[in-house]
């Protein structure tokens, strides 16, 4: 346990030193290069270590609160939500500081992932594949309202690339928000126990003496806002909180207090490859890390998938 | 000739207006005029340039309409017969993006200069035959070898649908700008400027797939019962899905290559059909899908155009009503 926490540690310095040192200008040592390093490769290395963490443990939580391990906010509409959110700030108010602009795109997807884990709540699912089914639909639809507004705003165009995850444009000063999500992250980890409990379902929880609507509204909170921050600040990055606890569980089992460390380490160590992969693909061009986590994600969602024979009926 | 109608339960218990009475031929001829209305509506309505122009510029389009109906309604309900289900279609899982990212692989791999001097023909037949060949390999795979549940399969082809789309925009970042606008020539063919090439092979392809399934409409009926029952039959099922499977990818090429994927609008417009046309057979679905289809496009068009004054956005709104569709037929599917 201790030993996989290591590994996966070492694994991430190995990786954000990799991260550090790659770029279309060589570092020496001078002052030049000092500045390059504050500037732009620190900050980056950082945002990308502060994201993956954050949304592979919003995946987790969103894991044990729809009590299925193939949602995670990408694919339960929370994403588009936040986007919503950020058009319409585009729209009515597009003088409004950042700061505002996330308030009102975690509000958002608040409401959206609550309407999802509601409807879920509703119609008892028979099959666990019905629900991410169901999510991804939801995010279509979501999608489809958010193309359409910004279509006739022509704000489609900026909502694109605002949207599209890319960590090419973070630079000191605009990533301080993720930060935030962090913080979140830990407070998760304090909670782990009663999260985990959340996940074992409303009666079994209830039974075992938890106020389960509190923990469940805590949960929403942390997975809406760890989202919106991130949507915010990096932009998308699909599949990241459904792939990596998947690979956890495999390791180490659903006990969020053993795994969300591992989680947040792992979480880290998929983003700064993909977006190392992304930055040299192309050399000296990059591509948006959403792009390739896409190919990855989906590739591994899919082996995931296709290996879960025993849960298919 | 009559046909008995087999309505289902609930519907025989509210059968208040008269047109549920009408038998499968007389709906189908209501729908083709209907369908024939809705062109000459188009054709002719709010004219304010010169007759001459204006019918030019909209025949042309109408046409890509009349092709693009006809192959997403007839390959979505054949692809429902071959796999016996109502809710998954080849748009849904994935194929459209697939022959996207076989067009984008091509330019890659070959470079825009040879890409663009390929002739034609022979460009569509290489991409539609990599198609049919990627894609056949996908359904085997899928369908046939292992026997997954309906909702398990619709995620597998959901997140193959993703990964091909990834892949390609993976792919189009790769190519350099100039080669890309090679692409995208290719890839979003408009309705306004249509491609003679393009308007002759989709007759042939048309002409020769309408002829097939003309004559083999009886057999579809026997698959639509189930790979069993067919075979009991008398149908030599593995040779006709095979066959059956090459038609449905081909028109889905062919409608991608025309006018780029559309995901919802075949299971909208054939759930339609199999709601109004009260009938089983191929000889009613068909055709009432493509009217349907017919009416739903060139209708949508006229009505965002002229009355809405919205431009350009119905794959938005089709993707927006069909995903609501989606999720309604799984709960319905779920609840039953």
């Amino acid at each position: 346990m201790y030993k996989l926490n290591l590994w996966a540690l070492s694994l991430v310095i190995v990786l954000s030193v990799t991260s550090l040192l790659i770029g279309s200008s060589s570092l020496s040592l001078d002052a030049a290069s000092l500045d390059l390093l504050l500037i732009s490769r620190i900050p980056r290395t950082a945002a990308l270590i502060l994201a993956g963490t954050s949304l592979a443990v919003a995946g987790v939580i969103m894991q044990q609160l729809a009590r299925n391990k193939f949602v995670e906010p990408t694919t339960t509409g929370t994403v588009e939500w936040a986007t919503l959110g950020m058009l319409l700030m585009l729209m009515f108010f597009p003088q409004a500081s950042v700061f505002h602009k996330l308030l009102i795109a975690c509000l958002m997807s608040v409401i959206g992932t609550a309407i999802f884990l509601l409807i879920l709540r509703k119609v008892s699912l028979r099959s666990g594949f019905l629900v991410p089914l169901i999510g991804i639909m939801y995010a279509g639809v979501i999608g489809a309202i958010i193309t359409f507004i910004a279509y006739r705003a022509e704000l489609l165009q900026s909502i694109w690339v605002w949207v599209q995850g890319d960590f090419s444009m973070i630079l000191r000063g605009r990533y301080e928000l993720l930060w935030l999500a962090a913080g979140l992250s830990i407070l998760a980890y304090f909670t782990a126990d009663k999260l985990t409990l959340a996940g074992l379902g409303k009666q079994v929880s209830i039974n075992l003496g938890l106020n389960y609507n509190l923990v469940f509204i805590w949960g929403l909170i942390l997975v809406a806002l760890i989202t919106a921050v991130s949507v915010v600040n990096s932009g998308v990055i699909p599949f990241l909180g459904l792939v990596v606890p998947n690979i956890v569980s495999l390791l180490v089992g659903d006990n969020l207090r053993r795994s969300l460390p591992l989680v947040a380490l792992t979480g880290a160590t998929l983003v700064l490859f993909c977006d190392i992969l992304a930055r040299i693909v192309n050399y000296p061009y990059e591509v948006p890390i959403a792009t390739v986590m896409g190919v990855i994600g989906s590739c591994i969602f899919l082996y995931i998938l296709l290996g879960s024979k025993r849960h298919a009926h | 000739m009559h046909t008995r109608l087999e309505f289902p339960e609930p519907l025989k218990k509210r059968r208040l207006l008269p047109i549920v009475k009408l038998t499968a031929n007389y709906r189908l001829c209501l729908a083709a005029l209907l369908a024939l209305a809705t062109c000459l509506l188009y054709l002719s309505y709010n004219v304010t340039a010169s007759w001459e122009f204006t019918l030019q510029f909209r025949a042309k389009k109408l046409l890509t309409f009349l092709i693009v109906a006809i192959a997403i309604s007839t390959a979505t309900l054949l692809f429902q017969t071959l796999s016996n289900n109502r809710i998954i279609t080849p748009a849904i899982i994935g194929f459209d993006s697939l022959y996207i990212l076989i067009q984008t692989a091509l330019v890659f791999l070959l470079g825009a200069m040879q890409y663009t001097q390929l002739n034609v023909y022979l460009k569509w037949s290489i991409e539609i035959s990599l198609l049919v060949l990627a894609a056949s390999f996908l359904f085997q795979w899928l369908f046939v070898k292992k026997r997954h549940s309906l909702y398990l399969l619709i995620l597998i082809g959901v997140v193959f649908g993703v990964l091909f789309h990834s892949l390609s925009s993976l792919l189009m970042r790769l190519i350099n700008p100039t080669e890309f606008t090679v692409l995208q020539d290719s890839l979003f063919a408009s309705f306004n400027a249509v491609d003679p090439h393009l308007l002759l092979i989709s007759f042939l392809v048309i002409g020769c797939i309408g002829a097939f399934v003309a004559s083999h409409h009886h057999q579809y009926d026997a698959l639509a019962l189930g790979e069993a029952m067919a075979i009991n039959l008398g149908i030599n099922h593995a040779r006709l899905s095979r066959v059956t499977l090459i038609i449905v990818i081909t028109l889905i090429g062919l409608s991608t290559s025309l006018v780029g994927p559309v995901t919802f609008f075949g299971l909208l417009v054939v759930n339609l059909a199999y709601i109004v046309s009260a009938s089983h057979r191929h000889r009613h679905l068909i055709p009432m899908s493509i009217c349907c289809a017919i009416i739903a496009l060139v209708g949508s068009d006229v009505l965002l155009q002229h009355f809405l004054n919205y431009n350009s956005q119905l794959s938005i709104i089709i993707e927006f009503v069909g995903g609501i569709f989606f999720l309604l037929l799984i709960f319905r599917n779920k609840i039953r």
